[in-house]
């Protein structure tokens, strides 16, 4: 889902470092770093320790003082605050705004209740993914989503040309990149009980994937009650020149507990979560079905159809995918992405897209794509590492149980 | 501990952002490779482990690759790999040689590297065929050096 790109960046780097002079790879890298795009929070993170990487052409912490490991556990039990600025907030406005939308994803937009939302998926005309979203109507008349930092300049050309397009026939739809705000995520147990510190209005009858624009320290806010964690928490847009102040104070009112939380543990969150990481679990060429995402695809509008390469997704919802997305635990090392995954005839079955050590479950956890038929719990695989294989098995996901807060 | 390990790297090139990092230790009688593997050499029989600087820059390692006794290891060249929670990295031997004993307690322990990378965490014994490579590798003045120029890039 979203953070895109990040452990392919990595994989790319070390490739070229295992061919090339590390001293020159040292200094093209900084060249580069140089032209890196810098949060609000930037100078924040470094003063808390933070280890800054390029990511996706910004500069961002990829952890602070904490291990990954102990940044994962806290965010479980008690909570985390991510800088997640370099993701790219977006408003649609306009009379068709909805129709427009869903010309593009496979969500029943129009179905969705003003102040909710969900996960979506941009298709093209194969059908298959161009990116992955979190959108809300806040109005029948407006949308907000939030789109990956990696996929922002290929996702705005996207919509833009099909903008262009719709509105030259007379369809009333405009847009507002949201530049002038910056985006927390505030995850864990504590989320909820720190914010409402910070908000009179009533955090409690806002459910998962509801969405207001409220008052939060002061700052006019979109608040979603989603993330990336599988923990229940909040996304906080927030005007750029408040964000500062309003990380400082969810920090100082958890008293400690909440810590600033990198892209590591976040990567490790979203894999036990069982959530894709688009670039390395969703590709352009990978289907929403075959990504194990057809909940995602509305009722209506699998009937209707009506979004890009909506033929081959209702085709292979009728008939099924030919490969899908499943999880694994294995033994030995942790699988890596591009790991190949074989069945106990030493024969391709896939190939592993994330995997990791989980530092909740302290085993190995992976996701990966699978033929059809060998993708049932409990399947037994192998999974080779540095020519070795591994005995796995086939698992279902989440991983670590979700605790989003919904409705009793 | 090559290259594979591209967090780890990325994250030293921006060491400078990162000022806070202690020390690490560096022990006076080993010898050290600059892919930062100490080897502890005595008569011809060699123990080879990772440094506290590479275990330092890895983080929480869970799960050592170990080769079989009986292996051949030539210096420079990957025996094993160590892996942390999000990053894999090659183990290189300093000394080329036979493996003659494991440390089959990583099997078990992985974490024995970050708690002991000179003692208790040590990978490999090896028996050494040519003490003149031994002359290729960084004292303990020349590694610490190494390290804080590596750090600073």
């Amino acid at each position: 889902m979203r953070g895109t790109g990040f452990w392919q960046l990595g994989q790319s780097i070390t490739r070229r470092l295992a061919q090339t002079d590390k001293k020159t790879i040292a200094r093209r890298y900084f060249a580069s770093e140089a032209g890196l795009k810098k949060t609000v929070l930037y100078d924040f993170h470094v003063a808390n320790g933070g280890k800054m990487v390029p990511f996706a052409g910004w500069g961002m912490p990829i952890q602070y003082k904490d291990s990954i490991m102990d940044s994962t556990l806290n965010c479980r039990e008690n909570g985390s605050l991510f800088d997640v600025s370099h993701m790219c907030g977006l408003s649609l406005k306009g009379k068709d705004c909805i129709p427009f939308l869903e010309t593009l994803v496979v969500a029943d937009v129009a179905g969705l209740a003003p102040g909710t939302g969900c996960l979506t998926i941009f298709t093209n005309e194969k059908g298959g993914a161009i990116d992955d979203s979190v959108i809300t109507k806040v109005t029948n008349e407006h949308i907000y989503l939030v789109v990956n930092a990696g996929c922002r300049d290929k996702d705005l050309a996207h919509i833009e040309e099909h903008m262009k397009a719709f509105t030259s026939k007379g369809g009333d739809v405009s847009w507002h990149i949201h530049d002038e705000r910056s985006l927390l995520a505030l995850q864990g147990p504590l989320a909820a009980p720190v914010l409402q510190h910070l908000t009179k209005e009533d955090l409690s009858n806002l459910y998962f994937s509801d969405f207001r624009v409220l008052d939060i320290n002061g700052a006019q806010c979109y608040l979603t009650r989603t993330g990336y964690t599988g923990e229940d928490g909040f996304e906080i847009s927030v005007p750029s020149e408040n964000a500062l102040d309003l990380a400082k104070a969810l920090l100082d009112k958890s008293e400690g507990k909440i810590r600033l939380t990198g892209l590591g543990a976040r990567d490790s969150l979203r894999l036990e979560a069982g959530l894709c990481l688009y670039g390395n679990d969703m590709e352009q060429h990978i289907t929403p079905v075959e990504a194990g995402l057809t909940w995602a695809i509305g009722k209506r509008r699998r009937a209707e159809g009506g979004f890009l390469g909506a033929e081959v997704i209702l085709k292979q919802i009728a008939e099924g995918p030919s490969i899908r997305r499943v999880g694994f635990f294995s033994t030995g090392p942790p699988a890596r992405s591009h790991s190949e995954i074989q069945n106990d005839k030493g024969e391709n079955i896939g190939e592993i897209t994330s995997g990791g050590f989980s530092p909740c479950l302290k085993k190995n956890i992976a996701m990966g794509y699978v033929k059809s038929g060998l993708h049932k719990a409990g399947t037994k695989v192998k999974i080779v590492v540095r020519g070795k294989s591994y005995d796995g098995s086939v698992t279902k996901m989440p991983f670590v149980p979700t605790k989003y807060y919904k409705p009793t | 501990m090559a290259s594979r390990l591209w967090a780890m790297r990325t994250a030293s090139y921006l060491r400078i952002s990162a000022p806070y990092r202690g020390f690490a230790t560096v022990i006076k009688d080993l010898k050290y490779a600059d892919s930062h593997e100490w080897v502890k050499i005595e008569g011809n029989s060699a123990t080879v482990g990772i440094t506290d600087h590479a275990q330092d820059h890895l983080g929480d390692i869970v799960y050592v690759e170990l080769p079989e006794e009986g292996t051949e290891v030539a210096q420079g060249a990957s025996f094993g790999a160590v892996e942390s929670v999000k990053a894999t990295s090659d183990i290189n031997s300093p000394i080329s040689g036979k493996v003659v004993q494991v440390n089959t307690k990583l099997n078990d322990s992985p974490g024995l590297v970050n708690a002991s990378p000179y003692e208790n965490g040590w990978i490999i014994k090896v028996e050494i065929n040519n003490a003149d490579e031994e002359k290729k590798l960084m004292d303990h003045d020349q590694y610490t050096k190494f390290c804080e120029e590596e750090d600073a890039h």
